[in-house]
């Protein structure tokens, strides 16, 4: 009664041909190239390979066929069944479109004690009725947030500087939490403030309330207080003292910073990055500057070239990766979003790169006078009279209203990479995103000219760096990546992984 | 040791029977349930009167009770659960004091892997064997640790296959079942929907896959179709919320694209609650089909050790089964976990001058005619 065995050719379907799947490739260097399918499963290659596969002379049994079929590039008679799979990591890596508009960003005043080269919109002055959010503003914006269908709401309390407006804060606060409640959402809130007018009730406030901080740090005080001009000149000082004020009472894991470049910061990469270090953070964002508002007028004083950031940004990586190799964990924010797109079947809850574009769908802005707009750039463009991407406002429409405006709808024709020119067949496309607001900022058109983007060169570049440096064979960059990724340290990740401790 | 023996029967049943076996004499409203074991001819027939059946530990039975005559029964104790066969066949069915006791759902199976270490029958035992199944857990007394349901392929005894797991829930519903399975059945989402619906409250499945390319998964499981079945059966599995293992066995067919595999786990089926990586055993199928098997364990570390890498520091939890130490490479160790079931563990005699030995998981009983040729006693090395 034994039964028989068949070898391993009896189990090939006899048809040697096979059909493509969707994917895309390009070009790394003179030697290899990647190919990415639709969900961001890739195969980097010899020059030659692509070609190979689509000319469909790929020999049925070997290796490099087995890798492709395996990733859903092509597909063959002796494995047809996987479309569906394909389709469940494909809503796997969309998933943050899940329950639409989640991060709501208020501004709660224009108002702003700096006077910094880049900001988008601040002003000074002491008038508080103005350019403060009233309390019907307020209650309307709340009643507009709480009706995204997410489950998961972000509220970020933004300026000007917020914490001049701190009876608007409390306000805004209080009306969501007691929504949030009643709505059974979970509201996670967090204050973008340059702290220099933080007290101690403040902080008491903030940790009642969960909140958490997010600030500006440009780097060591030379260049911090260069970008960042207060009368007294002291930024730097006032800054750094309050982070650590901010980190005794609230923790060191609720207070963050980002970084703007500046045309000043352009060849002091690493002594920005050392001060992250000196200030004991572990992530840092290096940002190029935003082509927005008082940026683009002053352009000539704070702005550069994309190449010089570029240029900029990889010296800061290696920085970066070897203070890591050192055994201080440091995360830098892009390639973390980036890697996160290129070596899990997730997505990231990143705005400013999604496809489709955040704008609306997944970001809000509320402005302190109830104007809502599809991204906080889209704020900036209307303080410089661009009204584009204003959706309403609080006072006058419905939620329903401000998806059917014709600003969201000539956007959402916008936001999807898959239907831009040069984007359709680019090989990053599942690690990219689409910005109109940006394309149209930056060049009059919302779906933008690739060759000629600033947006395109910097993700086109940095994501083929990044590929050299997964594809480099270094374990130990790898693991420092991986480490990223998953919010944990290397040392983390050495006891996780092969080690002999 | 011993989970069989055979005696001559004394035919008065036709039909199995299972039972809880006694060595002690019991008052006669206490038999019901059980199979006493003892010298039948030192006791008066009312003495014997009761009982489920008799096993003579002495001379031949020939009473009026079901009874065999065992030839060998010293393994036999007070509290396991066997079941005697007309033909006298004994089988130990579950030891109280193990915590690897399975239920043998069937001996049927729809793949017929190259390596099977329990190659299936083409006989229809699947009645026969989900009453002794119910019957054995009714005679349970003591919630387990932990039971596997395994076979054979157990969901070849479709929904008969829940009445199994919902006696094991009512019962004993702090007992974690792991059931191993090849998947294939689950691709139906209405299979895998009724076993959900069951919300058995602490069970896992095991599930093969043997490469990230369908054509060696079929072969390894000489089925064709049979990877797209099981990838489709574990994607529902995870759909319907059940708990989902990753079972791999290393030999010569799966060594090659091991570190595919582990990246086609990770992309694919990254919800496995855990992974494991095992050594080939040396029995069933296997010793048949060992030429296209057989690698040295000690010739595929370093797939092993890419395998484990790009699967840990990715955060899934991996294990590594049924390797050696002296084998295994050392940044490898802390994934290696003892887990050869008691009755079948083995080591050998290079293992007596060890200083590892209670950290190795050793060997299975079968592996004395075949083993790396790499292993060694090793001196303990001092921590760094």
């Amino acid at each position: 009664m034994a039964r028989s065995f068949y070898p391993a050719e009896a189990y090939r379907d006899s048809d040697p041909r096979y059909q493509l799947l969707p994917f895309r490739f390009l070009r790394l260097d003179d030697k290899q190239e990647v190919l990415v399918n639709e969900v961001g499963e890739f195969v980097v290659g010899p020059i030659g390979t692509a070609r190979t596969l689509i000319t469909k002379t790929l020999t049925s049994g070997s290796d490099l066929y087995s890798t492709f079929k395996a990733r859903q590039f092509l597909t063959d008679g002796s494995s047809s069944q996987l479309i569906d799979l394909l389709a469940t990591k494909y809503r796997t890596k969309h998933s943050f479109i899940d329950g639409f508009t989640k991060l709501h960003i208020f501004v709660v005043t224009l108002r702003c004690d700096h006077s910094c080269q880049y900001c988008q919109v601040s002003r000074q002055t002491a008038d508080k009725s103005a350019f403060d959010m009233n309390p019907a503003t307020a209650a309307k914006a709340v009643d507009l947030m709480m009706e995204s269908p997410a489950k998961e709401i972000t509220l970020e309390l933004q300026g000007g500087e917020p914490l001049l407006a701190f009876d608007v804060i409390r306000l805004v606060v209080g009306l969501a939490e007691a929504k949030a409640k009643a709505l059974k959402k979970d509201l996670r809130i967090v204050v973008t403030t340059n702290l220099a007018n933080v007290t101690n009730d403040i902080l008491l406030y903030l940790k009642e309330h969960h909140i958490r901080v997010s600030t500006s740090l440009d780097g060591p005080a030379a260049i911090h207080n260069a970008n960042r001009p207060r009368p007294e000149n002291n930024s730097y000082e006032l800054t750094t003292e309050n982070i650590a004020k901010a980190r005794r009472i609230l923790g060191n894991d609720q207070v963050a910073a980002l970084m703007t470049t500046t045309h000043v910061s352009l060849e002091h990469v690493e002594d920005i990055i050392d001060e992250y270090v000196r200030q004991e953070f572990h992530s840092i964002f290096l940002r190029p500057i935003s082509p927005y508002g008082f940026a683009v007028r002053t352009k000539r004083k704070t702005g550069y070239e994309i190449d010089a950031f570029l240029k900029f940004y990889k010296t800061g990586l290696a920085h970066i990766l070897n203070l890591n190799r050192q055994g201080y964990d440091l995360a830098e924010v892009y390639a973390k979003i980036l890697l996160t797109k290129i070596l899990t079947p997730y997505g990231t809850g990143y705005v400013d790169l999604q496809s489709p574009a955040g704008a609306g769908i997944n970001v809000l802005v509320y402005n302190y006078d109830g104007d809502v707009y599809a991204t906080d750039e889209a704020r900036m463009l209307a303080e410089m009279g661009d009204f584009t991407f204003r959706l309403g406002n609080v006072h006058r429409n419905s939620r329903k209203d401000l998806f059917t405006s014709d600003e969201f709808l000539n956007l959402a024709a916008t936001a999807c990479n898959q239907s831009l020119t040069a984007c359709s067949d680019c090989a990053f496309q599942a690690f990219c995103g689409s910005d109109p607001v940006y394309n149209h900022s930056t060049q009059h058109d919302m779906f933008g000219h690739r060759p000629s983007s600033d947006f395109c060169k910097r993700n086109m570049e940095v994501i083929k760096h990044l590929f050299q440096l997964i594809t480099s064979g270094d374990k130990e960059v790898m693991r420092i990546f991986l480490a990223w990724i998953q919010n944990v340290g290397l040392a983390d990740i050495n006891k996780m992984a092969p080690s002999c401790v | 040791m011993r989970l069989t023996t055979s005696g001559i029967s004394n035919g008065r049943f036709n039909r199995p029977i299972v039972g809880r076996i006694s060595r002690e004499p019991l008052p006669l409203d206490s038999r019901r349930d059980v199979v006493f074991l003892g010298d039948t001819s030192a006791l008066a027939p009312e003495s014997l009167l009761g009982y489920r059946a008799l096993i003579s530990s002495t001379g031949r039975y020939s009473g009026e009770s079901p009874g065999i005559s065992a030839v060998n029964h010293e393994h036999l104790l007070t509290g396991d659960i066997v079941a005697l066969d007309p033909s006298g066949f004994v089988r130990t069915l579950y030891r109280p004091a193990s915590d690897h006791n399975i239920v043998f759902a069937t001996g049927r199976c729809n793949s017929n892997c190259l390596m099977c270490s329990q190659p299936p029958k083409d006989v229809d035992d699947t009645d026969a064997m989900v009453s002794r199944n119910l019957e054995l857990i009714r005679l349970i007394d003591n919630p387990p640790k932990r039971l596997v349901i395994t076979g054979g392929e157990p969901t070849l005894l479709g929904e008969r296959l829940f009445t199994i797991i919902e006696a094991l829930r009512d019962k004993f519903p702090t007992t974690y079942v792991h059931m191993l399975s090849n998947g294939r059945t689950f691709a139906w989402p209405s299979y895998t929907a009724k076993l959900a619906a069951l919300r058995h409250p602490d069970f896992m499945l095991g599930i093969p896959v043997y490469s990230d390319d369908p054509v060696i998964h079929d072969y390894v499981v000489q089925a064709k179709g049979a990877f797209d079945q099981t990838v489709l059966g574990i994607q529902q599995l995870a759909r319907f919320g059940l708990r989902v293992e990753i079972r791999v066995v290393l030999h010569a067919v799966t060594i090659p694209r091991l570190a595919y595999l582990a990246e086609y786990i990770y992309r694919n089926l990254t919800f496995a609650e855990h992974v494991a990586l095992m050594g080939l055993e040396n029995i069933g199928y296997a010793p048949r089909n060992m030429k296209s098997l057989w690698i040295d364990p000690a010739d595929y570390q370093s797939e092993l050790e890419d395998a484990v890498e790009i699967l840990s520091s990715r955060g899934m939890n991996v294990s590594i089964y049924n390797h050696q130490l002296c084998v295994l490479r050392r940044s490898l160790w802390k994934f290696s976990r003892k887990s050869i079931s008691d009755w079948k563990n083995i080591y050998l005699k290079a293992c007596d001058a060890c200083q590892e030995k209670d950290r190795c998981g050793g060997f299975f009983q079968w592996a004395d005619k075949l083993h790396s040729a790499q292993i060694r006693p090793l001196v303990r090395q001092a921590l760094s």
